[in-house]
């Protein structure tokens, strides 16, 4: 059997644990394996129904005081109680951040590693071949999982759809578990001052990286999207530097975004990047480096020096809108 | 704290396509294990007392690393020299490390988030998990003034959310880039360095049934049809652009 993560902060569910689902019944009817979906929760959480409305055998509701906020002593230890208890083949999850701090500690527990961030698989010998990126996306990597299961395995976001989570009608069942002591004290999560700028309403964004190579050279950046009513972006080295505010920052940390145009400049396109601005319309990415990941898509590519690109763009733009 | 390729190299992919040639490209400090280094050189001068230890796993050529970070003004470091390090799972890695950093008892062990060549992300927390101790990942501050035994972090969460996190001494915490500006090294630290120690230990990396193993690496396959403009002339490819964007993607 294969099992999958379902996450949720007060028993609200994060939309990610849908791709989940769907690479799990992928997987699992590839293997013929049935999928069972986990949700740690303090209560019987009121998630667990609707998840019952999705393709699987069960939704164990793995319930414990110790878990009404995350930590990654009280969900690793959840997490052990029910693999004890199910002995799946597969464990299943999204990459999220909230997994990046837990799943590696529940696999080193039972001796295993995490197979992390992957973006697709495929099936070999009626084992699972997993592709993940190396190298801020320059190359890909596939992986085969060794030893004995469970296998964990996480999913980059958008390696799988969440709408295609195929419907059904499962049981739900809670499980008691057995936490042991949680070792850290979480406060309440919250957001920084709300960012100012809402680059997810922006029609057009022009995007910089660390190819624009010092704070004096943003102005032509900022002048090119002046000239196409655009908002500026960034990826993150930029806003780390503080030559932008966060709030102009795109990707995994930062805003998701999803223009009619986005134009990065300079930007490589790692993949904490690009997770943030793939679903734009149309994209365009003005590199000195032909490997650079974010030519793979992009839309329209500009192989050369922005500094030389950019101000011959602006120029053209004011032309044609007279 | 490891040795990566320069994230701007160009790649070439080794004659077993199992990883990268690493002979013809700039290696550099791992980006986020350059700021957890940073890190600890700040808690301790907020404390105002205490040492910094570096370690790295990796071949003799990672010791650039080494020297970079005692001339930054950690007090010491411990090499675990292994040749083929890429060869190793993260389990692997993590275990290696664990067993050279055991005896040092370490109040706080901090880490990269993760590497920018092979991102397994996991091995900080799975050296957390030997060493059996708490830990927090992509932390993003450390509050300095709550070291008195028990320490305060805070932690990134997804689309701008954050929450701190308290946390007893000893403790483990892998450490987002950005979290402070870091600093060069001074001549005096480059000098100093000289003088420190460097422990090297040859680790015996014990098989581990579990490990993941890279098969094969390859270019990405490409999910988009790119047209390159201008064949290499800049100028030229942004005329043919904003001709694009005005009639074909229609937002001129």
């Amino acid at each position: 059997m294969i099992l999958v993560f379902i996450e949720h902060k007060n028993c609200v569910l994060n939309k990610t644990s849908l791709e989940a689902i769907a690479a799990a019944q992928s997987i699992g009817k590839d293997l013929s394996l049935k999928v069972t979906a986990v949700i740690p929760c303090d209560k019987d959480c009121s998630l667990a129904h609707e998840i019952a409305g999705y393709d699987l055998e069960k939704v164990i509701v793995a319930k414990s005081e110790k878990l009404g906020t995350y930590t990654p002593d009280g969900y690793a230890g959840a997490w052990e109680h029910v693999i004890d208890a199910t002995s799946p083949k597969y464990v299943v999850m999204a990459h999220t951040y909230q997994v990046r701090d837990f799943a590696p500690k529940l696999a080193a527990r039972l001796d295993r590693e995490v197979v992390g961030d992957c973006i697709r698989y495929r099936v070999e010998n009626a084992e699972l071949v997993l592709t993940r990126r190396m190298f801020l996306g320059k190359l890909d990597a596939d992986i085969s999982v060794g030893g004995d299961a469970p296998y964990f395995i996480t999913f980059q976001s958008g390696a799988f759809r969440g709408d295609n989570a195929a419907k059904g009608n499962a049981m739900t069942e809670t499980m008691e578990v057995t936490v042991g002591d949680i070792r850290m004290t979480p406060e309440g999560p919250f957001q920084e001052a709300k960012a100012s700028v809402d680059l997810t309403k922006s029609d057009v964004i022009v995007a910089i990286g660390r190819g624009i190579k010092s704070q004096e050279n943003i102005a032509i950046a900022q002048q090119l999207a002046d000239a196409l009513g655009a908002d500026l972006a960034a990826s993150r080295p930029i806003c780390d530097a503080d030559w932008l505010p966060i709030d102009r920052q795109i990707g995994s940390s930062g805003q998701t975004v999803a223009p009619k145009l986005y134009i990065a400049l300079g930007i490589s396109g790692a993949i904490q990047h690009i997770v943030g601005m793939k679903n734009a319309g149309t994209i365009v990415a003005v590199n000195k480096d032909a490997e650079a990941p974010i030519f793979d898509i992009a839309d329209y590519g500009i192989v050369g020096d922005l500094f030389e690109a950019v101000p011959v763009m602006i120029e053209e733009i004011k032309k044609a809108k007279g | 704290m490891k040795q990566v390729a320069n994230k701007d190299a160009v790649l070439r992919i080794s004659s077993d396509e199992k990883w990268i040639n690493e002979s013809d490209v700039a290696m550099q400090t791992n980006e986020s294990d350059g700021y957890a280094l940073e890190e600890a050189l700040r808690i301790k001068e907020a404390k105002g007392e205490g040492e910094v230890i570096v370690c790295t796993l990796g071949p003799q050529g990672a010791k650039t690393v080494i020297k970079d970070a005692l001339a930054r003004g950690a007090d010491r470091a411990i090499h675990v020299v292994v040749e083929n390090s890429n060869k190793l799972s993260p389990y692997q890695i993590a275990n290696a490390i664990a067993e050279a950093i055991r005896e040092e008892n370490a109040d706080l062990v901090l880490t990269g988030l993760q590497s920018d060549d092979a991102s397994y992300g996991q091995t900080g927390v799975i050296l957390a998990e030997l060493l059996n101790i708490p830990h927090a990942t992509i932390v993003i501050e450390v509050d300095r003034s709550s070291l008195t035994g028990n320490i305060r972090i805070k932690r990134e969460l997804e689309s701008g959310w954050y929450q701190w996190f308290n946390y007893k001494l000893p403790a483990l915490f892998t450490i987002q880039s950005g979290i402070s500006q870091i600093r060069y090294a001074s001549l005096k630290g480059i000098m100093a360095a000289k003088k420190k120690e460097i422990r090297e230990i040859t680790a015996s990396i014990a098989d581990f049934p579990s490990a993941q193993t890279i098969q094969k690496v390859y270019m990405p396959l490409k999910t988009k049809e790119t047209q390159i403009l201008g064949g290499g002339d800049a100028k030229k490819a942004a005329v043919e652009l904003v001709e694009r964007l005005r009639n074909e993607v229609r937002v001129i």
